[in-house]
């Protein structure tokens, strides 16, 4: 101890002491609160940025999810889209076949109607063709038994006797 | 190298000699042997062959010489041939003392202790061996005087700039311009760029393994500057010490006291009322232990700081020691092997030294964290 204390030098202990604090001050003023501080902003700025990323990633994810839906949407529309055009026009076909068919036997209809008038109207023709030649034809037979007396009464005869058997 | 320092050393030649050993000392970064001043003017004269008990002893000086301050800073020593005496090889130091006036002057005045210094009628002289100024009459007699029966040596106060407050202004002037820099460097970019590439991860390991947990987040930012500051004040003065210039800072009883007190200073400048009551009033334990405790606790708080300071002394100091004594053994053997084995065993021991010296820095940062944390800690009852 007493070797310590003759070892001690208040000199060195004073300047010591004065250059110390000198350092603390100045490296206090112009390094570590600097040097801190550009640390701290850095780390900060590390963990936000990793915040950040994390969230893109979300976001990343559910717009992937979101597009993956819309995508789905669409196809389902489109298949939609299709089926309905499909069934539109398997309708339109059928409706204008079934038309087709209605005018067709409509025509048809009307045809044989007309055919049916023609036919009559023919057989009408016919039957007063018919009859006007059988009354040229008993003209032309009265005229010939009308045409000399005896058989003009050979008729009267016969005439008279159906009515008297009668 | 080892080997082919060792060959030459057996071939006696003088100059060579000291060649050798001045590069030896070099190769292996280590402080001591570079300040090999022979006699120190007390044996000049004759100069025989010297005995084992001359040599040690030489030796012990050596050691002894490095581990203390100096008022010049001595890079080495060329021993005299025989008859003359060494020459040292450094440059000279002012020497600022205070007795009834301020006396400044160089210290290349002492002449190595050699001759007695004269300013404005006061008479100084330098004790070569423990490396104080002594009042002195003008033969160079040292006053004394007597205090309780005993013999005092007079000295005045002596504010010089010695070896130790030179290399500490050196040091303290280096880690300015080094950590201003690391600071002016992050305004270009938040990355770290070139020192603080190395540097940051220390500072920040600072704040994450010794700060935070030891104080707490939040109330650590108030001593942030303190720790980091001390942590490279030591470590740099502690890495000075492994040059082979002889310093010997942070193994100097003056300068970790000067840092333990400040330790102290903030710890009860900056307590919270938790602080205080856990010494004068222990909470949680009976009336009889609270009284009991009190005055360990009060005493605790002065050992707490003492112990900062001898234990960053002595680790330092024994290092010098250990290291210089390793390497003065190179030097006792004659034995080439001998010789060989204690290189390797200084070097390998040097490479611990480079440890501790990032050790100590560490436990001194580390044990201040803790005493910082008790005094800013809040009532958690």
């Amino acid at each position: 101890m007493d070797k310590l204390l003759d070892q001690f030098s208040i000199g060195l202990f004073f300047w010591q002491t004065v250059l110390f604090l000198a350092l603390l001050f100045l490296l206090r003023k112009f390094a570590w609160k600097p040097i801190l501080n550009s640390v701290n902003e850095r780390e900060q700025k590390i963990s936000d940025s990793l915040e950040l990323a994390e969230k893109t990633k979300a976001e990343m994810e559910s717009l992937k999810a979101s597009n993956e839906n819309l995508l789905k949407e669409a196809r389902a529309e489109r298949d939609a889209m299709i089926k309905d055009a499909k069934e539109t026009a398997s309708k339109m076909i059928n409706d204008a076949k079934d038309k087709a068919k209605e005018e067709g036997n409509k025509m048809l209809a009307a045809a044989q109607d007309s055919i049916n008038a023609e036919k009559a109207a023919a057989i009408a023709e016919l039957k007063t063709q018919v009859a006007a030649f059988s009354i040229e034809i008993a003209e032309k037979v009265v005229r010939g038994e009308l045409s000399s007396a005896d058989k003009q009464k050979a008729l009267a005869d016969k005439l008279a006797e159906d009515i008297n058997m009668n | 190298m080892c080997t082919f320092a060792a060959d030459l050393e057996n071939n006696k030649s003088p100059i060579m000699q000291k060649i050798v050993r001045f590069l030896l000392v070099l190769a292996l970064i280590t402080p001591v042997a570079a300040f090999a001043s022979g006699g120190h003017g007390d044996d000049h004269g004759e100069k025989k062959e010297k005995t084992k008990e001359e040599k040690r002893a030489e030796n012990k000086e050596y050691v002894k010489h490095h581990t203390n301050d100096s008022h010049d800073f001595g890079l080495f020593t060329i021993e005299g041939e025989k008859g003359e005496e060494d020459s040292h090889v450094g440059f000279p130091l002012p020497v600022i003392l205070w007795e009834d006036g301020l006396h400044i002057f160089m210290s290349s005045k002492f002449h190595h202790g050699h001759e007695v210094v004269e300013s404005n009628g006061k008479y100084f002289v330098l004790d070569y061996h423990d490396g104080k100024i002594y009042n002195a009459d003008e033969h160079g007699n040292i006053l004394k005087k007597e205090v309780d029966g005993e013999e005092v040596k007079l000295a005045p106060l002596d504010f010089s700039i010695t070896k130790n407050v030179l290399v500490t202004i050196l040091m303290a002037v280096l880690l300015f311009f080094l950590f201003r820099g690391i600071a002016k460097s992050y305004k270009t970019g938040l990355a770290p760029t070139g020192a603080a590439k190395f540097f940051e991860p220390i500072i920040v390991f600072i704040r994450d393994e010794i700060a935070i947990p030891n104080i707490g987040e939040g109330s650590h930012k108030k001593y942030m500057p303190y720790l980091l500051t001390v942590f490279f004040f030591i470590w740099f003065l502690n890495l000075a010490g492994m040059t082979p210039l002889g310093i010997n800072v942070t193994g100097n009883i003056a300068v970790t006291c000067a840092l333990a007190i400040m330790t102290f200073v903030i710890t009860n400048a900056t307590a919270k009322k938790n602080y205080w009551l856990h010494i004068f009033w222990m909470p949680g334990v009976p009336i009889p232990m609270k009284i009991l405790l009190m005055p360990i606790e009060i005493i605790g708080v002065f050992v707490k700081p003492f112990a900062l300071m001898i234990r960053l002394y002595a680790n330092m100091l024994a290092g010098h020691i250990v290291l210089g004594s390793l390497i003065a053994v190179v030097f006792f053997f004659d034995a080439f092997l001998a010789k060989t084995a204690f290189v390797g065993l200084t070097f390998f021991l040097n490479i611990i030294e480079l440890l501790v010296a990032l050790l100590q820095a560490y436990i001194f940062t580390m044990l201040t964290a803790l005493y910082f944390g008790a005094a800013a800690e809040e009532a958690h009852h």
